[in-house]
């Protein structure tokens, strides 16, 4: 594990009218780890990922991501500068096929845009992944049509087309049977051997455990714990922000 | 999805073919007239539908640039010798270009806004642009309207005016086609589909927009250039006019919104029926009660439009027919 860090939030603050949904939070991600970010249920977690991706602007505080302040974070700049994200619900584009699903996550420059939506090396891209995920039978099917956790496999393919150097994952087993649970847990591992770097919001603390490390807890949009997996499950903080012991 | 196939190609050339050849074959005057007000609300549709169809923002003010064209053309007759005859008809390409331009900034700003938001803001646009052409008299000439110089044609009166509505129904078409095969039409649908996820990955959302609205308006405003050319009089009321926006919007809502050829049949479909019942009934305005009948009825029958509907058919008796493959997930075949 490198421990330089990928992605550094300082100080993060957001405040929805007299709520204050993240209070200076500060965290980082390290290259090459899969780091969890959990806590009870609205601890701020999602918020933090919004804030990180730009889909909310913070009151106060800041990003870094590989090694560049980022000023004012803008998903589409932050996609393209290589940082990824999918949601706690599956979003996908349902009434596009599986492969044009893929091919719009593309970078394409202006100039392409009147060419063909989905050229020969767009295509042969498409289908490497989904055959990776194991959707290619599906791949001209409308993505509307797909199970739950097929629509979460295909988000999950979908932010990996532009070879991201950073994966935010938000609750990618929620809702998913445990044979999809195992297959997301799987691709997971094998993209981080290969390299990416993973920033999950997880709910299931056994895949928590077993897969990343370190481990970020929140409560109350604080971060109130941070290290090894072993060490944040016996963390007496924790224990009392989960249980309430 | 293929670039050109040669049913389509046989398909557009078709139906191309066929209405082009339409007012030599048939020439009796008000049939024509029929016809020409039939492409011009398929134009408008299929312009409409290249914005609103393929992003998901209802635009309700197209009628707006609709109303720009017409006083574009009667004004440029008024300071600019450009002709008679068929002369005018060469100027619409640089009319559709100016307005255009002129309404990528409205766009820029219209486009902050979404959903019945957004809708709301571009009526809004079209009663506004009424309201300047009522009141920029030195202009406009207000209510007494701008006149256009009446054109001789040697041959029927209506024919020239249907081939350019034609032409630019073609144009418009053809335009359509094209952005869904491109990677913009895939940006475009992204858009529609979930804007916020699409800006997440990586999708210039705001340009393509802008894009697609472009190319809509001018298409719009180059039919009310034809048609401010076809009255010989344009006023305020008439020329933007909310009621040919939102019978264009029904029309491709009733053929199938974005869909190729569901606006232009929603087109044809209602306008010649409209024509009719207003000849037949007109005095007793019981057409109305029917026009009504048939949204109704396409709501009850049809909820997604005459294309989409009939397309939803035909796949799932393809599909009772054939064998659907095993997507069952399997640890192997996910994580293998």
């Amino acid at each position: 594990m490198s421990s330089a860090a990928l992605l550094t939030a300082e100080g993060l603050t957001k405040r929805f009218g007299g709520v204050v949904a993240v209070e200076d939070c500060t965290f980082s991600v390290p290259t090459g780890t899969i780091t969890a970010l959990v806590g009870p249920n609205g601890s701020g977690k999602t918020t933090v990922f919004n804030l990180l991706t730009g889909y909310l602007r913070a009151d106060a505080g800041t990003v870094a991501f590989a090694g560049r302040r980022i000023r004012r974070p803008d998903p589409i700049r932050l996609y393209r500068a290589g940082l990824t994200r999918t949601f706690q619900q599956a979003r996908i584009f349902p009434e596009l096929t599986l492969v044009e699903n893929l091919v719009v996550a593309i970078q394409q420059p202006w100039r392409t845009i009147v060419c063909r939506a989905i050229g020969r090396d767009d295509r042969s891209r498409a289908f490497e992944l989904l055959e990776e995920f194991g959707l290619v039978q599906l791949a001209e099917l409308r993505a509307g049509s797909l199970s739950y956790g097929q629509k979460k496999l295909l988000e999950f393919a979908t932010v990996l087309m532009a070879e991201p150097q950073l994966v935010l994952l938000d609750e990618p087993t929620a809702g998913v049977n445990p044979v999809m649970v195992a297959a997301i847990e799987t691709r997971i591992r094998e993209l981080n051997a290969r390299g990416l770097t993973f920033l999950v919001v997880e709910h299931n603390m056994n895949l928590v455990m077993r897969l990343c490390d370190p481990v970020i807890v929140l409560d109350h949009g604080t971060k109130l714990a941070e290290g090894r997996p072993a060490d944040v499950r016996n963390d007496a903080r924790v224990l009392d922000a989960y249980l309430g012991a | 999805m293929r670039w050109i196939t040669p049913g389509g190609l046989l398909r557009g050339g078709g139906v191309f073919g066929l209405l082009a050849a339409f007012p030599f074959v048939e020439r009796t005057d008000w049939i024509v007239n029929i016809g020409v007000f039939t492409l011009m609300f398929a134009g408008l549709a299929t312009a409409w539908n290249l914005f609103s169809g393929y992003t998901g923002y209802i635009s309700l003010g197209q009628a707006a640039f609709f109303g720009i064209g017409a006083y574009a053309t009667g004004i440029t007759f008024e300071h600019i010798s450009i002709g008679s005859g068929y002369r005018p008809f060469y100027a619409l390409p640089l009319i559709g270009l100016a307005v255009a331009l002129v309404s990528v900034p409205v766009a820029w700003v219209a486009l902050r806004t979404r959903a019945m938001t957004f809708a709301i803001v571009t009526l809004m646009l079209l009663f506004i642009v009424q309201q300047l052409a009522f009141n920029l008299r030195s202009i406009t000439h207000g209510s007494q309207g701008v006149a256009v110089p009446q054109p001789t044609f040697a041959s029927n009166f209506d024919r020239p005016y249907y081939l350019a509505m034609l032409s630019v129904l073609a144009l418009a078409m053809l335009i359509c086609w094209y952005v869904r095969r491109s990677k913009l039409g895939l940006m475009l649908l992204g858009i529609r589909e979930d804007e916020e996820k699409a800006r997440g990955l990586g999708v210039r959302v705001t340009g393509a927009k802008l894009i697609a609205w472009a190319l809509s308006v001018g298409l719009t405003a180059m039919i009310g250039g034809i048609w401010g050319y076809y009255l010989f009089y344009i006023y305020p009321e008439s020329a933007v006019d909310p009621l040919v926006m939102i019978g264009a919007v029904l029309m491709a809502f009733l053929g199938g919104k974005g869909t190729l050829w569901g606006p232009m049949i929603g087109a044809f479909v209602l306008v010649p029926a409209q024509q009719w019942a207003l000849t037949s009934y007109g005095a007793t305005r019981l057409y109305l009660i029917a026009y009504a009948g048939v949204f109704v009825l396409v709501l009850l029958v049809l909820p997604r439009g005459i294309v989409p509907s009939l397309a939803d058919l035909v796949s799932r008796r393809r599909f009772r027919a054939t064998d659907r493959p095993d997507v069952r997930p399997t640890v192997e075949r996910v994580a293998s």
